[in-house]
C-alpha cells in the first residue's frame, strides 16, 4: 500500500509536514510561508516547568498550533483524530493510507529508529508522514530528513503512544478540504500581525520580555545554583535554541527567509529591509550559542563569563523589541 | 548567516549520515537553503546533555548498590527519563513511581507491577531486580 508523495527536506518538523502535505494536495506553499502564516515564531520560558532538569524555554508556539493557524487563515480544512487505543490508531492510519492520503502524525522521538541514538530523547512533539506500508514497515517522510524512511510496525506503535509531556496519543492529521484559491496577501497579515502581538506582549515570560527575564536569570545561576547546574541549565537552553527544531538562531532565518517572500507577496519593499535586519538578528543568536558553549565547554562558570553572554542575549531583546514595532507598522 | 558560513563541522556523534537543511542567503542576499553536517556549539551541548545522563545514571547506579534507592531509579535514568516520563509509562500516579524507589517498598511489589516497569525499560524482570547487584 503506497501513496504518491513527494519528500521535501526542511529545517523544522512541523512546518515541514504541513507544507509537504499541502504541496502533495495541490497548494504550493514553501516551508518559510507555512511558518510565517502560522505563527511559529515564539518565546516562552517557563522555568516552573523543567525539561532534563532544565527550565523549559520554548522558541517555537505550542505543537500543533502553526498548522492549525494556516489552515484557519487560508481557509483549509484540516481533520485532527487522537486515539486511546493503539489497534483504533492502526486501523484509522491504515483506513487513510487506503484512501490514498498521506497523513501526518506527531510522534515521540526516543523510538524513532532512524535517529542516531544521541538525538533520541523523551521529546514528543516531532511530526512526520505516513505515505505507505508494507509488511513489515511503514514508509515514512519524515521532514528534517534528507531521503524518505521507514519504521516497523512495532516502533510506529511506540513513536504514537509515547509518554510524557505532550503525549501525541495516537495523533493523525491531514488535510481535507483545500479551495482552488486562496487569499494569500490577508493570511500573511495575519500572521505576521499576532507574531507582534506574541513577541511584544506585555506578559514576563512571554516574547521580548521574556528573553529579557532569561537574561537577568543567567546572570544568577552561577551564584544560585552552582557551576555544574548553571552550564547545564545553559547548555540545555542551547540545546533547545539551536538543536530541538532549530529554536533561536535557525527561526530567525526561516523568519527572514518568509519576510522576503512576503515583500513579494504585498509588493511591500519595507518587508525586504525587515528581512536583512531579521537575519542580523539570528546570527547574534548564533553567536550567543557560539560563547556559551565556550562556557560549558570549559566547565567553568566565571560570574562575569555569565554576566557577558546575560549582555548578550538582553542586546538581542532590545534588537527584536525595536525589530517587531517596525514590522507592525510596515503592516498597518 | 550567508551560504559560505553554513557550518560543516562534524556535529555527527555516531556514524549515521545525517544533514539537516538550513535557511541562509546567497551572494545577491537572497534566501535559499543549504545542508549542514553540523554545528559544534550544538555537538558540545549534545554530549553535555549526554554526559549529564551518564552521571545521573551512574550516580544512581551508587545509591542502589548502597541499598538507598531501588534499581527502578536507574532504569529510569538509565533510558533517559524523569519522574513524569516514568510515571506515564506505567502509568501510574507520579507519587506511587516515586514510592517504589524505596528499595523495602520495591522488594514487595508483584511481577504485574514488576513487568510494567520492565516493559518501560524493555527489559525482563529478571534484569530489573538483578542486573546492578550482579
Amino acid at each position: 500500500m503506497q501513496v504518491t508523495f513527494t519528500h521535501h527536506q526542511s529545517a523544522h518538523c512541523e512546518n515541514g509536514v504541513a507544507s509537504n502535505l499541502l504541496k502533495n494536495s495541490g497548494l504550493n506553499i514553501s516551508e518559510p510561508m507555512v511558518f510565517g502564516i502560522g505563527s511559529g515564531l515564539f518565546f516562552v520560558y517557563l522555568p516552573f516547568l523543567k525539561v532534563n532538569h532544565a527550565p523549559a524555554i520554548s522558541y517555537r508556539t505550542l505543537p500543533g498550533h502553526i498548522f492549525n493557524k494556516v489552515a484557519n487563515r487560508l481557509n483549509l480544512k484540516i481533520k485532527r483524530q487522537k486515539f486511546s487505543s493503539v489497534a483504533n490508531a492502526n486501523k484509522a492510519l491504515e483506513e487513510n493510507l487506503k484512501n490514498n492520503i498521506p497523513t501526518g502524525l506527531q510522534v515521540g522521538v526516543y523510538h524513532l529508529s532512524y535517529f542516531p541514538d544521541e538525538y533520541r530523547f523523551h521529546f514528543n512533539a516531532h511530526n512526520l508522514v505516513v505515505y505507505g506500508k508494507t509488511e513489515t514497515d511503514y514508509l515514512i517522510s519524515d521532514p528534517v530528513m534528507e531521503t524518505v524512511t521507514t519504521l516497523t510496525h512495532e516502533e510506529m506503535d511506540k513513536v504514537r503512544f509515547a509518554k510524557g509531556a505532550f503525549a501525541p496519543r495516537g495523533q493523525m492529521y491531514y488535510p481535507i478540504q483545500i479551495p482552488s484559491t486562496v487569499d494569500l496577501k490577508s493570511a500573511i497579515i495575519k500572521g505576521i500581525k499576532n507574531t507582534c502581538r506574541d513577541m511584544l506582549a506585555p506578559m514576563p515570560i512571554v516574547g521580548v520580555r521574556g528573553i529579557k527575564m532569561v537574561s537577568r536569570q543567567i546572570r544568577k545561576w552561577p551564584k544560585k545554583h552552582g557551576v555544574r547546574k548553571a552550564n547545564h541549565y545553559l547548555a540545555q537552553m542551547v540545546r533547545m535554541q539551536e538543536e530541538i527544531g532549530t529554536g533561536g538562531g535557525g527561526f530567525r532565518f526561516i523568519y527572514a527567509a518568509f519576510l522576503q517572500e512576503a515583500s513579494v507577496v504585498l509588493g511591500n519593499e519595507e518587508l525586504k529591509n525587515l528581512s536583512k535586519e531579521m537575519t542580523q538578528i539570528g546570527d547574534s543568536w548564533r553567536d550567543f550559542a557560539v560563547e556559551a558553549s565556550r562556557i560549558y565547554k570549559n566547565r567553568s562558570a566565571k560570574e562575569d563569563a555569565y554576566n557577558a553572554i546575560a549582555d548578550e542575549l538582553l542586546d538581542i531583546a532590545n534588537r527584536e523589541e525595536i525589530f517587531f514595532k517596525k514590522l507592525k507598522k510596515a503592516i498597518s | 548567516m550567508e551560504k559560505e558560513n553554513v557550518p560543516q563541522h562534524d556535529g555527527n556523534l555516531s556514524k549515521k549520515n545525517l544533514k539537516e537543511l538550513v535557511y541562509a542567503t546567497d551572494e545577491n542576499g537572497n534566501y535559499t537553503t543549504a545542508l549542514s553536517t553540523g554545528w559544534e556549539p550544538k555537538a558540545i551541548a549534545l554530549s553535555n546533555a549526554i554526559d549529564n545522563i551518564k552521571e545521573r545514571a551512574e550516580e544512581a547506579k551508587q545509591k542502589v548498590l548502597n541499598g538507598e534507592v531501588s534499581p527502578i531509579c536507574y532504569f529510569m535514568e538509565l533510558n533517559k527519563m524523569d519522574l513524569g516520563i516514568l510515571a506515564g509509562y506505567v502509568e501510574m500516579w507520579k507519587w506511587r513511581v516515586k514510592r517504589h524507589f524505596k528499595p523495602s517498598v520495591f522488594a514487595k511489589l508483584n511481577d504485574k507491577t514488576l513487568q510494567k516497569y520492565a516493559d518501560a525499560f524493555d527489559i525482563s524482570i529478571a534484569e530489573l531486580k538483578n542486573s546492578i547487584t550482579k
